[in-house]
């Protein structure tokens, strides 16, 4: 594929949206995540790159704080949004979420028609003041789910009779419905064949204008297309972060080097 | 040789054809196990298989048969005039098994000797006095042609019995030496007995659904039996339910089928919300802890009798009504049992079937669907509603249905809690009856069998299995549709 058309746009801000300071992480006594500090930018799709189990989804669920529905695993350290600690006690973990969507590695529509799938959001979050505003809300997302056109003629039929590759666009656009600023993705590909996976790449490559997005892939060949900035994650410690082109390059740690190449993983 | 011996020698004789089987299979193998095609075990099982499954199958076949066979050749050489007016066939033929039964019991007693036994004639002993002596009640004295059919019954039966017993065991040899001469090194012993096994596991599940098909038979036939004697329209369609034993009975159905749904309606509308909430408790907010210590406890309920269920109405449920609705109270209530009392402690008794049910059904609707709602910053009772519940509720309403056809067939809580009378009343305070409780009463009383005062239970034991078999139908219908969508 062509890696370098979607690496020309290059960074367009500077501005920090997240960032993690001395972030561990415990599920019960195992040691998840040790000491990570990382900064991620806006209007930017940074990838988390690692072997299994190194703890990038781990890291990534800490964001939006959906590791707190987890009984045995305990955060410790901050994270900024925007400057504010998500993890400050006045902040309601559901209006975070609200402002973080989440998109996971199987499709999971809810069973509902497609237009209550993307309506779920902006309906309990009261976005919308009657049908006719709510209406235009799932339209929009459903076009920047870049789905539009393969629903909108039946947008009352059941949201999990699409193809894995159409739901997983469904629930891109369900996420964006809420009008997040940050959209955090586990592996969003995982599940797709390759046609679809092309079709959400390039989705997500456009949703970098609107929001600073946080993609966990296990294909670095994803990582190196859709991504400006990489993090490379290993036995749960950031090895090593910086601009994709240049960790795919010239990593400057041997562990990344090993793992790019394919010698460890 | 009694049927118990038998079995004892068979069990014998597979015991022993393990043993050597097992051992002639591996010394074809020049003793070494990684030579057989099998491991030894399926050699020694192989042969006794073959030494008693064959056998076992023809001794209960046997067992069935012969008696049908020898009274019918009995029956066929009784004389035309020895059937006295009044008496049938089959009473006659019940008579001469018992004084069959009695010589035996008399000659094993040592009461008459066995030659006694098949040779003494009714004119020159009393054999109603004999026997009695032995504890062998007869209820009238026995005619010379019926003793002479016992005499002969006992002589087939006895001839019968040496026949099964050497066609027993010499089947049980031949398959003996059948196993035994196929114990080669080559010979694929784990094959047959995996068959053996498949078999045993066909026999058990098609008993099973023997059996039902036999009730529902038992049941159709006596319902028609029951149409012959009373026409269908007014038993369906009759709005009153009025047995006399002596004639001239109403049996409409209506208000025993009101009665019935009225209660289970009552049961229902206590045990769904409560159940329902019960198990949203336990599936989504109870810790682990709460949820091992609850989940056990709140199934206790389904394990408890449903007679002490019916006490617990009668006794407390029923007085704590009557003194709010009763006189002292609204005046509503004019005892203690009552619809109400029925259908309140019916609903506790279906709060485990309701909640246990959901709460699989809860569990099993994908956490990721979960997460994809909180992800959207949904709160924990939004995802419930909003996505959780609607994705169980396929499951949720099989649950419901099945807690409905029990409700349904529910039968000693009503007896002790509803009261015994039969009407069609709004008021859920007045005693009603169920189907179920008349089926009970139908048959308990001193009806003749023949009549359709006690016929009309099958009837209504007809009408209630057709509609819990629908309910049931649904049910799993839908659980099974439920099942398909994430799988």
């Amino acid at each position: 594929m062509n890696d370098m058309t979607l690496l020309e746009r290059g960074v367009q801000t500077d501005d920090i949206k997240i960032s993690a300071r001395n972030v561990e992480v415990f599920y019960g006594d195992t040691h998840a995540i040790k000491n990570v500090n990382v900064e991620i930018q806006d209007k930017t799709v940074t990838a988390f790159i690692g072997p299994s189990g190194c703890g990038k989804s781990t890291f990534l669920r800490c964001i939006n704080r959906m590791n707190d529905t987890i009984d045995i695993c305990r955060v410790k350290g901050d994270i900024l949004l925007d400057g504010e600690d998500i993890y400050d006690p006045k902040v309601d973990p559901v209006q975070l979420r609200a402002k973080v969507g989440m998109v996971f590695q199987k499709p999971n529509p809810f069973p509902k028609s497609i237009y209550d799938n993307v309506a779920y959001g902006p309906k309990i979050h009261g976005l919308a003041r009657n049908k006719a505003e709510l209406d235009e809300i799932v339209e929009r997302a459903l076009r920047r789910g870049a789905i539009w056109d393969e629903v909108k003629d039946r947008l009352h039929s059941p949201g999990t009779g699409l193809s894995g590759g159409q739901q997983q666009r469904l629930c891109i656009a369900r996420a964006v419905a809420t009008e997040p600023e940050v959209l955090l993705m586990d592996e969003p590909c995982s599940a797709l064949d390759p046609i679809a996976t092309a079709q959400v790449e390039e989705l997500i490559d456009e949703l970098r204008q609107d929001y600073s997005v946080v993609i966990v892939t296990h294909s670095m060949q994803q990582a190196a297309r859709v991504s400006q900035k990489t993090a490379f994650f290993h036995l749960g410690t950031l090895v090593e972060y910086g601009a994709t082109d240049r960790i795919f390059t010239s990593p400057e740690d041997p562990r990344t080097e090993s793992y790019i190449t394919g010698r460890i993983g | 040789m009694p049927v118990s011996w038998i079995m004892i020698i068979l069990f014998a004789l597979a015991v022993l054809g393990y043993v050597l089987g097992r051992r002639r299979a591996l010394a074809s193998a020049g003793g070494d196990m990684r030579n057989l095609h099998s491991l030894p075990s399926y050699y020694g099982s192989h042969v006794a298989l073959f030494a008693v499954a064959p056998a076992v199958a023809l001794l209960a076949i046997w067992l069935v048969v012969q008696p049908m066979v020898i009274s019918s050749s009995v029956a066929r050489s009784f004389p035309d005039g020895a059937i006295s007016e009044g008496s049938s066939l089959s009473l006659v033929m019940s008579d001469v098994k018992r004084v069959a039964d009695g010589l035996n019991v008399a000659v094993e007693r040592g009461a008459l000797s066995a030659e006694e036994a098949g040779s003494v004639s009714a004119g020159a002993t009393n054999i109603r006095e004999r026997l009695g002596s032995v504890g062998v009640a007869l209820g009238s004295d026995v005619d010379s042609s019926v003793l002479d059919a016992a005499q002969k019954y006992r002589a087939y039966a006895s001839t019968g019995h040496l026949i099964m017993t050497l066609a027993v065991l010499g089947l049980a040899l031949t398959g003996f030496i059948y196993g035994m001469a196929q114990m080669r090194a080559e010979f694929r012993a784990r094959n047959i007995v995996e068959h053996a096994v498949k078999a045993l596991l066909v026999f058990a599940a098609s008993i099973a659904v023997l059996t039902t098909v036999g009730i529902i038979f038992s049941l159709i036939f006596n319902t028609i039996e029951f149409f012959k004697l009373y026409p269908a329209r007014d038993f369906f369609f009759g709005l009153t339910w009025a047995p006399s034993f002596g004639g001239g009975s109403e049996l409409g159905m209506l208000p025993l089928l009101w009665g019935t749904l009225y209660i289970s309606l009552i049961a229902l509308a206590v045990a769904v919300p409560i159940g329902l909430f019960a198990a949203i408790y336990l599936s989504e907010y109870a810790s682990p802890k709460m949820r091992a210590i609850a989940k056990p406890l709140l199934e206790v309920l389904a394990g408890i009798p449903t007679i002490v269920y019916g006490l617990f109405a009668l006794l407390t449920v029923g007085p704590l009504l009557v003194s709010i609705f009763g006189r002292e109270g609204l005046n509503w209530m004019q005892a203690g049992t009552a619809v109400m009392t029925a259908g309140l402690v019916m609903g506790v008794m279906l709060i485990p079937f309701v909640s246990s049910l959901s709460d699989d059904i809860i569990n099993a609707v994908p956490q990721t669907m979960r997460d994809g709602s909180l992800g959207l910053g949904a709160t924990h009772s939004e995802t419930v509603r909003q996505v959780v519940l609607p994705a169980a509720l396929p499951g949720i309403v099989g649950a419901i249905l099945l807690a409905a056809s029990r409700a349904i067939g529910e039968t000693m809580i009503v007896v002790l809690g509803a009261g015994a009378a039969a009407r069609l009343s709004l008021n859920p305070f007045d005693a009603m009856t169920t189907v179920t409780a008349k089926i009970v009463s139908q048959l308990t009383g001193d009806a003749d069998f023949a009549s359709p005062e006690a016929l009309v239970a099958f009837a209504l034991g007809m009408t209630l299995f057709v509609i819990t078999l629908g309910l049931n139908i649904i049910a799993l219908f839908i659980v099974r549709k439920y099942r398909e969508q994430y799988e």
